[in-house]
């Protein structure tokens, strides 16, 4: 499960040199005097190459210039959070050893359909700038990019020693891409496909995997939209003896499952269940499921429940005393159905589950999860005028059963500003903090006021916090609280909030570890967006959609700030000369703007 | 401020709308002004909802149900198709089809509920596949085209594109295909 990981350190993105922020200031030791460089250089790679963060790693290159080369030849694992801010020859040119890659692409808003297709993020220059420079390459994970067959290909010929192939949110590739991958990574440990849209290309790719024993550790193929050769899926699993975590899609029956988990079971640690529901079989008597998953000795992490039957839900008790993360998000489960099972996960650390369970359910899971760090609540029925099943008693329930929760998302259509001051008290842990109250402009259903207080004691009680994503009638206080508290937040979404410039100025100029900026639909314009220049060189990304930004001044930003990438996007119909700016998605970019801008896109 | 001309870009949202079918695909003129409709009272409340907050201190009572903004709530379309019953439903939800063409190396999905009749099914495939299909008439079928739409119905059979009336074609449709026309010569209607 990974829907938006949160990166882990705030570390700044690569660069090619430091930089000239005037906060830091260059110590350029001059090492010859003592000792020959290349002794020196021996000595630091060795040392440096201990340094496993990121946010270390980045400090270290910015000592002197020899620690920036020396960094650069001994960081094997890259992380790239905006595709667009350097070309891959840049990559090349700086990381001469790089084994593995984490690339993201598209901007979040992009999957909500607020971007147009085809926007870009391609993985092609990427793999085939790296097949030249990094033959040893092991490890590519990529979030919101497009990847095509071909590329796929490439890599699984270019890369012998290949190992783990992780693809979040991706598109642009089908059964065929993952055919070759099966077949020609001979390595392959990790092959995980996670809320990606694959395109069925009727091939079976699962009898690709080659015939031998596999290296394979994790296979995770829930996404697939496909049917699978379960003779062929049955074999493999057969002869992979290192796998620990299996997601099988929805085409696997709970039959099917049951023969695997008669193969495989003591060894799994993650298992998606697929369907969870009976096959063609359904007139026989069903087999002991209880039995299977009783063999699941080590299964700590349990999800799949793609078209649950609920008759069969006690079979996974057994397991559940183990688990530590539990996701029954695509299954629509009521508060009956729910509680028995729930009672007994004591160790559950992550929870993930449709608004079905009801207020009465999350009562159920404050009552026994008090381990619980992570909680999302997704809609059953994702529409603005229907009558939410969870509310702010739900929510209030949590935060005094579930003191240790860092993380939570949540769904629903009435919210008070109470609950959302009690959760601030009771979970001084949290450090991701992302309601949606669904009816857009929502007050607070008891009082009718704004749901300024509320966010605003998240905020400010909190301490934690860096992440944040805000819904409901909220004034230019809530973005004041906002200013003056949230000084860790580096992740903020806003969505039909604010009255005025303002709210955007308190947030741009108070938040000194803003990243990631994105806001649709908000009375924003022009002053707001000035105010915030001395932010964007900072800054990963800003987005702001249906706003009232001019082009005129998006052109002055432009201007004004040469490595700052200021994309407009719009329909294709758009006059050049329209003032009004639909979308604006700006970035800081070593390597000036990007060639493979489709037609919708102006790069100012 | 500039509400006119703000509101008078929001027609354009529609551009942005993800949908499967190449850009320039139409659906129906109404879901267009469904989304311009509410899209013009976007930046502050309806003023119906205002004044039910300002003379009871509730919310929603009398307002009208609005109609979808794209992208709100924010839920992933992977998620909102794919949650467990929803595919089961067809009213409302969208009738998800399979459409081949024969000599493409890939497939697509397309939403039958999007179309009203057959003409803007035609137009939308002829543009996702780039062939054109010619007239259809009743007694001969798709005469002289290269492709031929056909798809198969709740019963196994394949039938041509057409053949029956539209509400029968989108509940009876399983998946389509669209076939060389030279494969498709054995297809009539009614036989």
């Amino acid at each position: 499960m990974s829907e938006d990981d949160e990166d882990q350190s705030p570390a700044t993105d690569l660069r090619s040199q430091p930089p000239c922020s005037p906060n830091k200031s260059r110590n350029c030791i001059s090492s010859s005097q003592t000792f020959p460089d290349h002794v020196l250089e021996n000595v630091l790679e060795n040392v440096l190459q201990f340094l496993d963060s990121r946010c270390d790693r980045n400090a270290a290159s910015l000592v002197c210039k020899l620690w920036w080369k020396v960094e650069g030849l001994t960081r094997s694992e890259v992380f790239i959070g905006n595709c667009y801010a350097l070309s891959p020859a840049r990559l090349t040119q700086r990381f001469k050893r790089v084994r593995s890659l984490l690339l993201k692409g598209k901007p979040r808003f992009a999957d909500f359909n607020l971007m147009p297709a085809d926007w870009g993020a391609n993985f092609a220059p990427w793999v085939s700038t790296m097949a030249k420079a990094y033959p040893w390459l092991e490890k590519v994970d990529l979030k919101r990019m497009f990847v095509t067959d071909d590329d796929l290909a490439l890599l699984a010929e270019s890369f012998p020693g290949f190992k783990e192939l992780i693809l979040v949110c991706c598109e642009g590739f089908g059964t065929s891409g993952i055919a070759v991958v099966a077949n020609k990574c001979r390595k392959l440990k990790v092959l995980d496909l996670i809320e990606s849209d694959v395109t069925d290309d009727e091939v079976d790719w699962v009898s690709c995997f080659p015939e031998d024993v596999t290296c394979l550790e994790s296979l995770a193929f829930d996404c697939v939209e496909a049917p699978i050769n379960f003779k062929a899926l049955e074999g493999l699993v057969g002869r992979s003896p290192l796998l620990r975590k299996l997601r099988l899609n929805r085409f696997v029956s709970l039959e099917e499952v049951h023969r695997l988990l008669l193969l495989g079971a003591p060894q799994l640690t993650s298992l998606g269940t697929g369907s969870f529901s009976r096959g063609d079989q359904s007139q026989q008597e069903p087999p002991d499921y209880a039995a299977a998953f009783r063999a699941c000795k080590s299964v700590v992490c349990l999800s799949g429940f793609r078209e649950l039957m609920p008759e069969y839900l006690p079979a996974i008790l057994p397991v559940c005393a183990n688990l530590t993360s539990l996701n029954f998000s695509y299954a629509n489960i009521s508060p009956d159905m729910f509680k028995p099972i729930i009672h007994n996960c004591h160790k559950l650390q992550i929870f993930w589950a449709l608004d079905s369970i009801c207020d009465e359910g999350l009562q159920a899971v404050a009552a026994t999860c008090k381990e619980l760090r992570e909680l999302r609540i997704f809609p059953f029925d994702p529409r603005e005028d229907t009558e939410g099943p969870v509310s702010e008693l739900g929510l209030q329930a949590i935060s005094e059963g579930c003191r240790k929760l860092e993380s939570l998302l949540y769904f629903c259509q009435h919210m008070t500003n109470a609950a959302l001051i009690a959760m601030s008290h009771n979970c001084p842990e949290l450090t991701v903090f992302r309601l949606c109250i669904m009816g857009r402009l929502r007050p607070d259903h008891v009082t009718g006021k704004a749901m300024d207080e509320g966010f605003g004691a998240i905020v400010k009680n909190c301490k934690k916090l860096t992440r944040l994503a805000v819904s409901g009638l909220l004034t230019d206080q809530a973005f004041r609280y906002m200013g003056e508290y949230g000084k860790l937040i580096r992740t903020l979404s806003v969505a039909f909030a604010g009255d005025s410039d303002m709210a955007l100025r308190h947030v741009l100029e108070g938040c000194p570890r803003l990243q990631k900026l994105e806001i649709r639909d908000s009375p924003f314009g022009d002053v707001a967006l000035r105010s915030g220049m001395h932010r964007y060189y900072n800054m990963r990304f800003v987005w702001m959609s249906a706003c009232r930004l001019t082009m005129g001044c998006c052109k002055d930003v432009a201007r004004a700030m040469p490595n700052l990438v200021v994309e407009v996007i719009g329909s294709d119909d758009d006059d050049v000369n329209r003032d009004y700016v639909e979308t604006l998605y700006m970035y800081r970019s070593l390597d000036g703007p990007r060639k493979d801008a489709p037609q919708f896109v102006t790069i100012l | 401020m500039e509400n006119v001309g703000v509101c008078d870009e929001f027609v354009n949202l529609k551009a942005t709308e993800l949908r499967l079918g190449l850009p320039g695909t139409e659906d129906g003129g109404e879901e267009e002004r469904q989304k311009v409709s509410c899209c013009k009272s976007n930046k502050r409340a309806f003023p119906e909802t205002e004044k039910d907050i300002e003379s009871t201190g509730k919310t929603e009572t009398a307002s009208p149900p609005k109609a979808q903004i794209v992208g709100w709530p924010p839920v992933r379309s992977y998620r909102k198709n794919n949650i467990q019953t929803k595919k089961n439903e067809s009213e409302g939800q969208g009738m998800y089809v399979k459409v081949s063409m024969d000599g493409a190396p890939y497939l697509r999905k397309i939403d039958l509920t999007v179309y009203k009749q057959y003409p803007e099914l035609m137009k939308s495939l002829e543009n996702m596949f780039k062939f054109s299909v010619g007239k259809y008439c009743e007694r001969e079928g798709y005469k002289d085209s290269e492709f031929v739409p056909t798809y198969e119905d709740k019963d196994g059979d394949w039938m041509l594109v057409g053949d029956v009336p539209w509400e029968m074609f989108v509940s009876s449709c399983k998946r389509l295909r669209i076939m060389k026309g030279s494969e498709a010569k054995g297809l009539g209607c009614g036989v």
